[in-house]
């Protein structure tokens, strides 16, 4: 920095230092200037559009915003109401939490199952694993969440199916109590993805170790609890943390299966959801904005936790 | 899948462990198999329910519609006042847009991270890691406002120049560990040839990245065909509806009266996405296999 400003100096100090002053500012631009170039696109949207709003969001939610009249502060007045006062929020998170501790577990422990079939020398593997991959390609397109909203109703393909075995089943999209449910199983059916993690674990699995334990006469259950599952703890621990993060925030299928109101009575009304119904819905941008710090808060106290109780389950090589 | 990549796969872990005799193979073919019709038993009802007269749809489990009619695609076609051709455009317009946007800003940086040398480098590529882990609902609120400010609401602007600042930083870290597998002594040899950092980026390091840059280019395609929360923020106009809006305006609609149309247009969504999954799965799930991407 001291540098840039000295020969700064020079250059305006006249024509006969200009050829140093040259010389510095090339080796300079030379040593540094490629790589600041390169990285100009990145630069401008870091502070543009991460840093910036960032912060400014950190500042809105101190006050209360309707995008139409300026700012006012309010001070934590919104946090305030959030904690205590705010019926819809604690519903929101009741039914996150619930989404998350449902559809994580459900969908990891699929995924695993049907990872370690396939790991096995199945004839086919390629098929198998493409067909279960599909649908987590497709499932986050609202053309899915559509037909998920049919697929449950009360009318829907479910019930038709269940019908045949003389089940007269709900309609599972509006009754309060399963909408949450077909939210989970849409989730679960996306398992392909961390299958496709925990494929790779496997992979790294060396065989000799079940040679040695099988030659020792472990049984193929003893041998899953104890060469397995251990070695395999840093893949469920990466697929744990990502999926549950990624539970926070989901969003599409509870707006399009709920119609964007997080109903029946708030049983689908997603963390995001309600965010979005405030910003957008309600334009309560500082509310909002509260609403989106906390989120950020939950996710980071989540990822720390995760990675503190990980040294006692997580198992390394070295 | 080349074969290559499938014996590995199958080759070392059919030792101990996989050894089960004919009945165990029958049955663990049976449950994949069983698994496997129930995982696209949705897709391909939804697909037959396209194609079937109206009056059949929900009167019929079954997944072969007793006739075959695209009556359902015409009507889902004209279903709103504006078309889904309309909305077909839209999104490939912002998907292609997208890509571009993607390719080129995340490649940029990557490469400054990869390779140049700098003041400051590392720092920032500590940032752009730590810009992966901040949810986007943080920067969402003021995002807006500023392109609200700018008159870029109810334009493609807001979906697609952030990704031309290299807003998914994602695709930077999946490409610097890529560029870091090239072996550093081409560039250098091009450097002592007095190549500039741009052509090294331009006639070495891009050419040989190309299936980097076509896993970031088909994962943007696929995020972006699908995402609805951004365009569901920024486009109000139906005539800039993406593929996405057009469809849940559709449910919204005529979810009761025309739920053969709706099926229609939803299948038609879904075939950009499936297109590329036949033929590019392996670079998809490589993709995954290696970075450990949610989808």
């Amino acid at each position: 920095m001291a540098a840039v400003q000295d020969s700064a100096v020079v250059v305006g100090g006249g024509a006969q230092a200009r050829p140093v002053a040259q010389g510095r500012w090339a080796s300079i631009w030379a040593k540094h200037g490629a790589g600041y170039m390169f990285l100009l696109p990145w630069l401008i949207g870091f502070f543009g559009l991460t840093l910036g709003p960032a912060v400014a969001s950190l500042y809105l939610s101190f006050t209360s915003f309707d995008l139409i009249r300026a700012p006012e502060w309010v001070g934590t007045a919104n946090y305030v109401r959030i904690a205590t006062a705010d019926p819809k929020f604690a519903a929101a998170m009741q039914v996150t939490f619930l989404y998350v501790v449902l559809s994580v577990p459900f969908k990891l422990t699929f995924a695993l199952l049907v990872a370690i079939l396939l790991d096995r020398g199945v004839r086919g593997l390629t098929v198998y694993r493409a067909i279960f991959y599909l649908p987590s390609l497709l499932g986050g397109s609202v053309a899915i969440a559509v037909l998920w909203r049919q697929l449950f109703a009360g009318d829907g393909l479910i019930n038709s199916l269940l019908a045949q075995f003389g089940i007269e089943g709900p309609s599972w999209i509006s009754h309060p109590n399963y909408s949450i449910w077909t939210l989970v199983v849409l989730s679960v059916w996306q398992f392909g993805s961390p299958m496709i993690i925990f494929l790779a674990g496997l992979r790294q699995i060396p065989t000799d170790m079940y040679e040695a334990a099988s030659l020792d006469g472990a049984s193929k259950f003893r041998q899953f609890y104890k060469i397995t599952l251990p070695l395999l703890t840093p893949v469920i621990f990466f697929n744990a943390v990502v999926q549950t993060i990624d539970a926070f925030k989901a969003f599409t299928p509870a707006f399009i299966i709920s119609g964007g109101t997080g109903g029946p009575i708030n049983s689908t009304l997603f963390y995001t959801l309600y965010l979005y119904q405030e910003a957008f819905g309600n334009f309560r941008m500082g509310y909002a904005s509260a609403l989106a710090w906390i989120l950020v808060l939950i996710i980071a106290l989540f990822t720390a936790f995760s990675f503190l109780t990980s040294r006692y389950w997580v198992h390394y090589d070295d | 899948m080349t074969d290559a990549t499938m014996s590995s796969v199958t080759a070392p872990s059919s030792a101990p462990l996989g050894r089960r005799g004919p009945l165990g193979s029958v049955l663990v073919h049976a449950g994949l198999i069983a698994a496997s019709i129930a995982m696209l038993y949705p897709l391909l009802w939804m697909l037959s329910a396209s194609v079937r007269p109206e009056d059949e749809i929900f009167a019929s489990t079954s997944l072969w519609p007793s006739s075959i009619d695209f009556a359902s695609y015409l009507r889902g076609w004209f279903g709103l006042d504006v078309s889904f051709g309309r909305f077909f455009w839209n999104s490939l317009v912002v998907s292609v847009l997208t890509v571009i946007g993607n390719v080129v800003a995340c490649s940029l940086a990557a490469y400054a991270f990869a390779r140049l040398r700098f003041a400051g480098r590392n720092f920032w590529f500590a940032i752009m890691l730590g810009t992966l882990m901040i949810p986007y609902h943080v920067t969402l609120i003021p995002q807006y406002v500023l392109f609200l400010n700018l008159g870029w609401v109810n334009t493609f602007l807001p979906l697609v120049v952030p990704k031309f600042l290299a807003s998914d930083a994602f695709f930077i870290f999946l490409m610097v560990q890529f560029f870091r597998g090239i072996p550093r002594e081409l560039d250098e040899a091009a450097m002592m040839d007095g190549c500039s950092a741009w052509r090294i980026y331009w006639k070495i390091m891009l050419p040989l990245s190309l299936p980097v840059l076509a896993t970031a280019a088909i994962f943007s395609f696929i995020w972006t065909w699908d995402d609805f929360f951004g365009p569901l923020i920024y486009l109000n106009d139906m005539n800039t509806y993406t593929i996405q809006l057009g469809l849940r305006t559709f449910v919204d609609s005529s979810s009761t009266s025309d739920w053969g149309g709706l099926f229609a247009m939803s299948t038609l969504s879904l075939v950009p996405v499936f297109f590329f999954f036949l033929f590019f799965q392996r670079l998809l799930i490589e993709g995954i296999a290696t970075t450990g991407m949610k989808r």
